[in-house]
């Protein structure tokens, strides 16, 4: 037996990265999102915080219906930061190893005050345009992929799952004609 | 909800702070692996997004039953239940675009920039851009629908 078996060859050719990485994150993910609901009964969206915290600087009434949630939707942003800065200062950085974490070969490391930071090289128009268009989108959709993709799906919505269905189809078929028109990355 | 527990923000904090270390350690933080995804050259997003939809989905079903209201809020446990209309299907189309063409969604935006990627600020200002837009251009409309409704 010299060539790996059919399935393991086609295993590695859909999860170049495994799946690990992939489940232990999304548990997390869900796990925070479970600590949140046990003890306030509240299924956190993470796109709310966008029209919350604008509720702050425009008196328009599609902010202030957010005024009692902007606080706490402030704390969570803040905490989803940090979270990632503790990742990035512990398993990015090398400190914390794990077999499931790899440098990989996508954006720029670098270094400052001994933790190990990474930046995108996805290009600065299609993360402003894009942007403007999930702005948009998750705020008339009621939800993105955590509102919708997490809470709704864990709670069996059938908006939620229309919901997911629609931003998972479009959005591949966005990405499959960017990348066609020669736009990398 | 007039008098928050104590607790209530520090609790908040917590989850997000697992919740976007999650984020940073699935790689979803990285616009590069979910346009990957997206261009069928690594399937592992799934993974993070319904992994996550199924932890979450055990504690909304088991909570309600357990007990009666959260401890830090005496709100009922219940499920995300949003009602469909035609603004799921063009929000989660518009969405899907702007996903598509960044790689970046709201989550994974802020816990982008926890990592170091300050060029997600681009994508973080186009958010709050969009989200400004689509409020304003709404409240002005609910603010004309009900002016027309009072003057019937």
């Amino acid at each position: 037996m010299v060539a790996d078996p059919v399935p393991l060859q086609l295993a590695s050719e859909l999860f170049p990265n495994g799946i690990s990485r992939y489940a232990v994150g999304g548990l997390l993910v869900g796990l925070g999102t479970v600590l949140i609901y046990i003890g306030t009964g509240i299924p956190a969206g993470a796109s709310t915080f966008l029209e919350s915290t604008l509720s702050y600087v425009s008196s328009q009434s599609r902010f202030q219906q957010y005024v009692a949630s902007r606080d706490w939707r402030l704390v969570f942003t803040a905490g989803i930061i940090l979270g990632a800065f503790v990742f990035a200062a512990t398993v990015q950085s090398g400190v914390v190893s794990s077999s499931l974490y790899q440098a990989g070969s996508t954006g720029q490391l670098y270094e400052v005050a001994g933790v190990t930071l990474w930046t995108t090289d996805v290009q600065p128009w299609r993360l402003f345009f894009g942007g403007i268009l999930v702005g948009i989108g998750t705020r008339i959709g009621k939800g993105c992929t955590s509102g919708h993709g997490v809470c709704g799906v864990g709670s069996a919505s059938k908006t939620s799952l229309a919901g997911v269905a629609t931003f998972l189809t479009v959005a591949i078929g966005t990405a499959q004609v960017v990348a066609a028109l020669g736009v990398s990355p | 909800m007039t008098e928050r527990h104590p607790l209530f923000k520090p609790l908040v904090f917590v989850g997000g702070l697992v919740f976007g270390f999650g984020l940073g350690f699935s790689h979803m933080a990285r616009p590069e692996v979910v346009l990957n995804f997206l261009q069928f050259d690594d399937l592992g997003l799934p993974f993070v997004m319904f992994g996550a939809a199924i932890v979450s989905g055990i504690a909304f079903a088991l909570m309600p039953r357990i007990r009666d209201a959260a401890p830090l809020t005496g709100n009922p446990y219940e499920r995300r239940l949003k009602p469909f209309d035609r603004n799921v299907l063009v929000g989660g189309a518009v969405f899907g675009v702007g996903w598509g063409l960044s790689g970046i969604c709201p989550g994974a935006a802020y816990a982008s920039l926890g990592t170091g990627n300050v060029t997600i600020l681009w994508a973080l200002a186009g958010m709050f851009l969009g989200a400004y837009v689509q409020g304003y251009w709404r409240s002005q409309s609910t603010d004309t629908e009900a002016a027309f409704a009072g003057a019937d």
